[in-house]
């Protein structure tokens, strides 16, 4: 395994990719940064829909965590696995100087947004990058797990482990699910009965410094504890 | 026949006569009272007739129609108990005075007929009064009201609760102007404090009655080194409740008030009838019980908190508290549900759960003796209240700033409010009070013609769906398994998640076992015969009192008072001071010695669980820094117990309190404890939806934690009124670095003792549960331990490793 806090190395389908202590999944042989469920300019929609005014920095945030992934990848190929944005709305009515640093991190790279079920929608033009109902690669690369091999997002997998929650990619025969990138994002405790279906044997990889793996079969605590219900990782 | 009391128009005095009864003193103050009063009374002085007496007078004398007396209470089930206490002398006096009640559980039918046409007297709880006063017809509604009886106040005034009351109390006065406002209160230890809390502009203080006969319950098996159960006692509470008529048996934490329960029960030879009440319960459990209670069904009933306020059982007439009561007050109000008959002493037995219990009983009885009580002085009203009680307002309709500012500091929490605290509130509930943001989206109040109003005012509901200041933690509804099981009650999510199928627990008594969990409802199957796992399901936890914890010590330190306690007690406390030191006030006393490859620190601070608590995470903090490798620790009401892998050598330097102060800063800002507070803080406020019951969302992925909006705010905006709030609250109170400096100053000297084996004292801290593990890296490091052990076991390691 690598130094602390560079990722686990993990193979999948036949490919291998590094499991990043941000959430993010690296794929050197193509030098791509793979991300899920950003959910850029969600405390924008709950204000504009009359919901909570939520601290409005979360899209400021997240693009903080990605600058410094690509920082220090220097990826060729960017993709966003869908949910980029958490409404089609807010991908276009992003803030300009958000908008302006997108441009910036994607500058001489191919950035790919894949449609997610919250942005179903063609990124606007505001935006830099191409959009795709999905990717294919040697591996189909999509916003919603299909026929497997695939890698994905949209479940937002966390484990709870040692009293607290860790956000977590799930890898198993046929998919590989990544956590949520995104700062306002919860997600969905990995005992739950979506999980299973999906994946009936696997590993839980948590986000950490070291990116300790759990088993997600028999009596492990990835599948006999918890409650199903709510559950956050922390950053 | 006793003469005919003065100011008493003569069908209410015929009333007390033909009952014959005789007004007490301090009902006829209250009826001769003409300003806002606050009545101190011990229970069973006849304190709640006594706040409806004037106002049954005067609408007697009047014959006005409409609202005219509020009352507010803090309990639901209060509310109904009074109706009924009231219409008794309404009926047998003749007087034609509707009397209504208004909480969350009255049905919409009764509400829109209340709206259009209000009972003469109304009875509520804070939260129903904050959402009546939400409404656009409040002025009109409550122009007409004369009187407002705020029952139990001193248990409302220990909590948002009461500032909330008092946001709202100043409102009715705003808008019913001439009001007089009547508090009721149980005994409390700065009764003019109370009285500025609500703004009374005087006290009266009835006459306390005889003094309580009061003791430690003998038991004859000792109490054990450590624990909280008090089930040695359980062969001795039997005699004493089968040499009563009825018992209450109060216990701290639920947990406690289940394995009691069940304790009782596989001795109860006798077959006496005892029932259990506490919050976990079903609603329906718990008004079984009361029911069976009042009917005089039952001999004992094992309860928490939840019986501390309210019903009145006349028949009561032994209180037994199992486990230290933590604080005098507490235990003071407790025995007096005793005998709610006045001038009969109430009788309360008390059971010490473990060793050092003995001692904190010891000297709590003593203070109740001598009646001293003890508290915590109130803080200032907290600016979640303010800033939910702003957002309130303008569902309501439109307000003007500078009248709402004058109106709030009329309520004696925020009399000391600044103008820019207020501002600070008033633009949070507008825009979210964001540094260097202007964005037209974040607009949920805007000013229009001077005055503030809802944006869009279809929001108001949502506001008004959030009222309150209680915020729980995550519950879950257990019910039987099977179609139409029965609700059986409700357990923490955190209790929840740390179950796996099969395993058993306790609730109401009755061994369940864990089927699974759908949909929020936890399914289980009942498991008579079967040992359950303890339940350690919610329950608040006190901490000893300052006042309480110096009495103790004064006791410890003194050879000469060792004489008032227990031979057991003696010898433990003699053979301590002969293996390393009494603690004694003035000497902080610390001890370090080796058990299993690993080091213990124990730090005798007498200040409170809340306060070690903290201590242990500020000083565990230091020690990573020096080295030493520090595991863990437990903090109780007495003591400090740090484990680590090496030694300490010097305690001084980790006690320094400049570094303590610096720590605390370091360690508020990434605290579990300052996310849990920030909940309830952006709950109260509104920044977080509530959850409501059966509303619950359970598309997980949806939500997130208050968790994530707090590391937010705190990045980007570290001066946030929230960030502000939550550190106020959490300093004062689960944190209670006060007592930390309190403790510090008090000893201004330390002693280390280094010993070569664990001390008489420290070893019932080995035996105690709830050691709390570190966070940061060492959580890492443990999760990740985990982790491996479980891919060893599933024969797993290495795999996915590429």
């Amino acid at each position: 395994m690598a130094e602390p806090g560079t990722g686990r190395a993990l193979r999948f389908a036949g490919l291998d990719f590094v499991a990043r202590p941000s959430g993010a999944l690296w794929w050197p042989e193509r030098q791509t940064l793979i991300l899920a469920d950003l959910h850029l300019g969600r405390s924008e929609r709950y204000a504009r829909r009359g919901g909570p005014l939520l601290p409005p920095w979360d899209l400021a945030d997240t693009l903080d965590r990605l600058g410094a992934e690509i920082e220090a990848l220097q990826p060729l190929r960017v993709v966003s696995l869908g949910d980029g944005f958490d409404d089609d709305l807010a991908g276009r009515a992003i803030a300009a100087d958000a908008a302006r640093r997108l441009w910036h991190l994607a500058q001489g790279r191919d950035w790919i947004w894949v449609a997610g079920n919250h942005d179903p929608l063609p990124a606007g033009p505001g935006l830099p990058g191409r959009s795709l109902d999905e990717l294919r690669d040697g591996i189909a690369l999509r916003h919603i797990a299909g026929q497997g091999p695939d890698v994905s997002g949209h479940m937002h997998p966390v484990l709870r482990l040692a009293g607290r929650n860790w956000r977590c990619f799930v890898l198993g025969r046929d998919h590989l699910v990544l956590p949520a990138f995104g700062t306002y994002t919860g997600g969905l405790a990995i005992t739950a009965p979506a999980f299973r279906r999906l994946v009936p044997q696997g590993l839980a990889i948590c986000c950490s410094e070291r990116m300790f793996t759990v088993p997600l079969a028999g009596d492990g605590p990835g599948m006999r504890r918890g409650s199903g219900a709510n559950g956050q990782g922390r950053r | 026949m006793s003469p005919r009391p003065p100011d008493l128009p003569g069908p209410f005095a015929d009333w007390f006569a033909r009952n014959g009864w005789q007004p007490h003193p301090h009902q006829l103050a209250l009826l001769a009272a003409r300003q806002d009063t606050l009545l101190i009374a011990p229970t069973g002085g006849g304190k709640t007739l006594a706040g409806f007496l004037p106002s049954l007078v005067d609408l007697h004398l009047t014959g006005a129609k409409g609202l005219h007396t509020l009352y507010v209470s803090p309990l639901k089930a209060l509310t109904a108990d009074v109706a009924r206490n009231l219409s008794r002398p309404v009926a047998e006096i003749g007087l034609a005075i509707r009397v209504g009640d208004r909480t969350g559980d009255t049905p919409a039918s009764q509400r829109r007929r209340q709206r259009a046409d209000p009972p003469e007297i109304l009875l509520t709880t804070p939260e129903s009064l904050a959402l009546m006063l939400s409404w656009p017809e409040a002025p009109r509604m409550f122009a007409g009201l004369r009187r407002v009886v705020l029952d139990e106040l001193h248990a409302l005034a220990e909590s948002k609760r009461g500032d909330q009351l008092m946001l709202g109390l100043a409102r009715l006065r705003g808008l019913a102007p001439g009001l007089v406002a009547t508090g009721l209160s149980a005994t409390v230890e700065d009764p003019q404090a109370l009285g500025r809390f609500m703004g009374a502009g005087q006290v009266i203080e009835a006459d306390p009655g005889p003094r309580p006969d009061i003791a430690l319950l003998p038991t004859a098996a000792p109490p054990p080194w450590a624990g909280g159960g008090g089930r040695h006692a359980v062969p001795d509470v039997l005699n004493a409740v089968a040499g009563a008529k009825t018992t209450i048996i109060f216990l701290n934490t639920r947990a406690q008030a289940e394995l009691f329960f069940q304790a009782l029960w596989l001795q109860n030879d006798r077959g006496l009838p005892i029932g259990l009440h506490h919050g976990a319960l079903a609603a329906e459990a718990r008004r079984r019980v009361e029911a069976a209670m009042a009917a005089g069904e039952l001999r004992a009933v094992v309860a928490t908190g939840s019986l501390d306020l309210g019903i009145d059982w006349g028949d009561v007439d032994l209180v037994i508290q199992v486990g230290a009561p933590r604080n005098i007050k507490r235990l003071v109000q407790r025995i007096g549900r005793a005998n709610h008959r006045y001038n009969a002493p109430s009788r309360a037995r008390i059971v010490a759960a473990n060793r050092f219990e003995v001692i904190e009983c010891v000297a709590a009885l003593e203070a109740a003796r001598a009646g001293e009580l003890d508290g915590e002085p109130r803080g200032p009203g907290p600016l979640d209240v303010l800033i939910q009680h702003i957002l309130l307002t303008a569902c309501a309709g439109p307000f003007d700033a500078e009248a709402l500012f004058a109106e709030v500091t009329t309520a004696g929490p925020y009399a000391a409010l600044t103008r820019a605290d207020f501002d600070a509130c008033l633009d949070f509930a507008a825009t979210g009070g964001y540094a260097l943001r202007v964005y037209d989206r974040w607009q949920r109040l805007m000013q229009r013609h001077g005055h503030w109003q809802l944006r869009d005012p279809r929001a108001a509901r949502s506001l008004r769906m959030n009222i309150g200041t209680i915020v729980e933690a995550e519950k879950l509804k257990v019910r039987r398994r099977g179609r139409g099981g029965a609700a059986l009650g409700e357990v923490e999510e955190s209790f929840a998640a740390s179950l796996a199928p099969g395993d058993t627990f306790l609730l109401g008594g009755q061994v369940l076992r864990y089927d699974r969990i759908r949909e929020l409802v936890m399914e289980v199957t009942p498991q008579p015969g079967r040992d359950p796992r303890i339940a350690v399901f919610s329950g608040l936890k006190f901490a000893t009192s300052t006042e309480l914890s110096q009495r103790m010590l004064a006791i410890i330190a003194d050879p000469g008072r060792h004489r008032e306690l227990p031979g057991d007690i003696r010898a433990w406390l003699g053979l301590q001071a002969r293996i390393s030191a009494l603690p004694r006030p003035g000497l902080l006393l610390c001890e370090t010695f080796p058990r299993a490859d690993r080091w213990h620190l124990a730090i005798y601070g007498f200040a409170g669980r809340n306060a070690h608590q903290t201590l242990g995470l500020l000083v565990t903090r230091q020690m990573e820094q020096a080295g030493l490798a520090p595991l863990g620790f437990l903090a109780t009401d007495h003591a400090l117990l740090i484990t680590s892998l090496n030694p300490v050598e010097d305690v001084a330097p980790l006690l320094r309190r400049p570094v303590l102060e610096q720590g605390l800063e370091d360690w508020l800002a990434d605290t579990s404890l300052m996310r849990r507070s920030f909940r309830t803080v952006a709950t109260i406020a509104g920044l977080i939806q509530r959850n409501l019951p059966g509303h619950r969302q359970t598309g997980r992925q949806a939500t997130f934690s208050s968790d994530i909006i707090y590391d937010t705010l705190r990045r980007h905006d570290p001066d946030h009124i929230l960030i502000r709030a939550t550190r106020d609250e959490a300093r004062r109170g689960f944190v209670d670095f006060d007592r930390i400096g309190d403790m510090l100053a008090r000893n201004p000297r330390l002693e280390l003792r280094r010993l070569d084996r664990v001390s008489p004292l420290a070893a019932p801290l080995l035996l105690e549960m709830g050691r709390v593990r570190l966070g940061g890296t060492g959580q890492e490091r443990l999760a990740e331990k985990m982790a491996q052990e479980l891919m060893a076991s599933a024969g797993l390691d290495g795999l996915g490793d590429g």
